[in-house]
């Protein structure tokens, strides 16, 4: 077999556009979603572009990338893309081939939707299915979530749109920290040290700087570290440096939830999401507690938020004292920053409501 | 194959509507024993709530220092097809724009070699192949670079430049101010011993947005977010303004309201915007795209810093460059992000992000060091404490 080419790069995007798309090129005069999951662009040509969105669990098989092969084959020329939310779009530059790619999309369970006020696909990470990190799984949750908000895929009746993404450690690889609704795994225990391997297994310069708190400290006399477990908030980041530092405690790892975060610059600009509920428990294969909590936030915001109100415009206008108030979730100690920039979002301000 | 465990627990999430990964592994694994043991590691995780992997994993292919995130089972006694199950991370063609040719080799290709599992796709943007073993990777680099259309490289992993990636673009969006799909696939040719090759203190990643909409999430998931921008004045078309408001549309509630410059006004007639105050953020243009376009003067506004939390706590990217003309070949780009990874390379500590180390050593350190002024645009307010340096040329010297 001939030796790997190297450095070739991805295939040329140019190769992979439908003919509508390279002879419109940046030429797109104006968009609309016709219905739910159904877009149309038309270019200064007049030309028009249909897109079909579908939902995908992301983690797919071969055989379902066949599938959707086949329809794109038979509907699209032979061209379909993939959004920044995992979904697959079906690029039709036919009018009438919309309604029966629709058709056989409804026939394959494949569900059409995730455009405008809507809850879209959840941006998710690796869970137990291929991470050593994890403090909870996050195919698992995000299919149960899913299924649950499943309606506000397939229609555009919230206030305004809602991002939902879940990491399953504080890595937070993907969104979670700038989505309206983020759910994130935690551990809640100090690690346990494996003094007598450590020092086969790993670097302690490394270590000791890769904590945030300075928690850990050389340990010379045991060739090993210590953790000052008062000074450790169980972020795991040791252990993903270290093998030999266990954080994972199934009797302690769970979920919080956090809100209010958003990426785009339309109105308020991109914010942060923010810890609303710091403890729910790992409940496979179903976390009903998560699940519930989440759709919670979505129907209180949805039945509060002004037309056009994204959650963190709509916490904005209302206030955090009242977002917990009307959404009956507890205050902590928990949801009082400490980290660096703590005093940064306390309220320096007489300007409260009751 | 060994003897199919029995999963009740993910049975659950084959119920329901949305699409169920359970399904998908079990598809998978109709063909793939490594598929059929990850049904069956997994269900074990969801009886003990806790992961079966392995702490990390050094796994490649030739000549790369990236590209393969090595995994192994930590019960293969009782799972021997996912003892190994690495992930091959394929560099995505720009935008995730696919022709099924391209597509169907990759499938082709992952059932030879690997479990028939992939997610479409990673958070950065690769093309994840989701389970194999060691001796399966140089082979299947071979083949899949090899391919006589189409060929496919690998993506990034480990301390270098991460796979770039982009929003659809003006292939398909009305909206795109600069080439986001041309940029993406330029940087990552340009940069290639980068991507493969791991050089650099940590991770570093580019990804590129047609408009301040961020599509891609630039700002949160990006060391260099390029976002399309433009100076001039936004393009306004009064008789499609007049037609929104005929259909019912509630301009001045859900646009004039909601101008976060309060620059636009409405008199029933005509719409007015003073673009001197206009911020850009793209809402009124979001909500009525047949009556307002972006202006003719494009470019970019360049970001830095985007990271998760691990270590100094969560960043956004801010504005380092308000506005940057981007025409290929993209030289005063490249030009910038060579000066900025070269004073990082130099400076970061082992593990340190570049927003980090912009952090720790300040902005005028870095300002100076890629040639770049300070502007007010970099700032949300200019600094309320006094602990400010000066350069030594600054005050006189004996």
């Amino acid at each position: 077999m001939a030796q790997a080419r190297t450095d070739i790069g991805p295939p040329l995007y140019k190769d992979m556009l439908p003919p509508i798309c390279k002879e419109n090129y940046g030429k797109w005069r104006y968009h609309e979603i016709i219905k739910p999951g159904v877009l149309v662009h038309v270019s200064e040509t007049g030309a028009k572009l249909y897109t079909v969105r579908a939902g995908s669990p992301r983690l797919v098989s071969i055989q379902f990338i066949r599938e959707i092969c086949d329809l794109a084959d038979k509907y699209c020329g032979g061209y379909l893309r993939f959004t920044s939310r995992h979904n697959v779009e079906f690029l039709v530059s036919e009018e009438a081939n919309v309604e029966p790619l629709l058709a056989e999309l409804a026939a394959k369970k494949i569900p059409v939707g995730g455009t405008g006020n809507s809850i879209t696909n959840i941006v998710h990470t690796q869970g137990w299915v291929h991470c050593h990190t994890p403090a909870t799984d996050a195919s698992g949750i995000v299919k149960s979530v899913m299924d649950e908000l499943f309606e506000y895929f397939t229609t555009m009746k919230l206030p305004a749109k809602l991002r939902i993404a879940l990491a399953c450690c504080l890595n937070m690889c993907g969104a979670v920290h700038c989505s309206d609704i983020a759910i994130l795994g935690i551990h809640r225990t100090v690690p346990k040290i494996d003094h007598e391997n450590l020092h086969k297994m790993c670097e302690i310069p490394t270590l000791t700087a890769s904590c945030p708190t300075a928690a850990i400290r050389p340990n010379p006399k045991l060739k090993s570290i210590d953790i000052k477990a008062d000074r450790c908030m169980y972020c795991g980041n040791c252990y993903t440096m270290c093998p030999s530092v266990q954080i994972i405690d199934p009797k302690n790892d769970a979920v919080s939830i956090w809100v209010g975060g958003k990426i785009s610059n339309s109105r308020i600009g991109p914010r942060f999401s923010r810890l609303a509920i710091p403890f729910l428990p790992n409940n496979p294969p179903r976390w009903p507690e998560v699940v519930e909590a989440v759709k919670h936030l979505v129907e209180v915001w949805a039945a509060n938020a002004q037309p056009g109100e994204r959650m963190a415009e709509w916490i904005d206008r209302i206030s955090w004292e009242k977002f917990f108030e009307i959404t009956g979730l507890p205050f902590t100690d928990k949801h009082i920053d400490d980290f660096t920039l703590a005093q940064t979002t306390f309220r320096c301000t007489t300007q409260f409501k009751w | 194959m060994t003897e199919a465990k029995k999963t009740p627990l993910l049975d659950e999430l084959e119920k329901g509507p949305w699409p169920s990964f359970v399904t998908e592994i079990k598809k998978a694994a109709a063909n793939s024993p490594s598929a059929q043991d990850l049904l069956g590691q997994l269900e074990l995780s969801y009886e003990d709530k806790k992961g079966h992997w392995k702490h990390g994993g050094l796994v490649g292919v030739m000549g790369y220092g990236g590209g393969v995130i090595g995994r192994y089972s930590d019960i293969p006694e009782q799972f021997p097809n996912v003892e190994m199950f690495h992930t091959i991370r394929l560099n995505q063609p720009s935008g995730w724009y696919y022709n099924t040719k391209a597509l169907r080799q990759i499938c082709d290709l992952w059932e030879k070699y690997g479990s028939g599992l992939t997610n479409l796709h990673g958070s950065t943007g690769d093309l994840v192949l989701l389970g194999t073993r060691t001796e399966n990777l140089q082979p299947f680099f071979d083949e899949v670079s090899n391919l006589e259309e189409h060929p496919f490289d690998l993506g990034g992993s480990g301390s270098n430049l991460r796979t770039p990636s982009c929003c659809a673009g003006p292939a398909r969006c009305e909206f795109a101010l600069i080439d986001t799909t041309d940029l993406c696939h330029d940087l990552t040719n340009e940069f290639q011993d980068y991507l493969h090759r791991p050089m650099w203190p940590y991770k570093s990643k580019i990804k590129i947005s047609g408009c301040p909409n961020d599509c891609v999430a630039s700002i949160a998931r990006s060391d260099f977010s390029i976002q399309g921008t433009w100076r001039d004045d936004i393009k306004i078309d009064q008789e499609a303004v007049r037609a929104y408001v005929a259909e019912g549309f509630d301009i001045q509630g859900l646009v004039i309201d909601k101008c976060p410059t309060k620059c636009m006004s409405w008199d029933g007639n005509e719409l007015t915007i003073d673009n001197a105050n206009c911020t850009r953020c793209m809402h009124c243009i979001n909500k009525m795209c047949k009556a307002l376009r972006p202006g003719d003067d494009r470019g970019a506004t360049i970001l830095i810093g985007g990271k998760a939390p691990i270590l100094q706590g969560a960043m956004m990217g801010w504005v380092i460059i308000p506005f940057m003309k981007l025409e290929p070949p993209y030289t005063e780009l490249k030009e910038f992000l060579e000066k900025a990874w070269e004073w990082w390379d130099e400076n970061g500590k082992t593990r340190e992000r570049i927003g980090e180390l912009i952090l720790r050593l300040g902005m005028r350190n870095f300002l100076r060091a890629v040639g770049l002024e300070p502007v007010p645009q970099m700032v949300n307010a200019p600094r309320a404490n006094p602990f400010f340096f000066w350069w030594p040329e600054e005050t006189v010297q004996d």
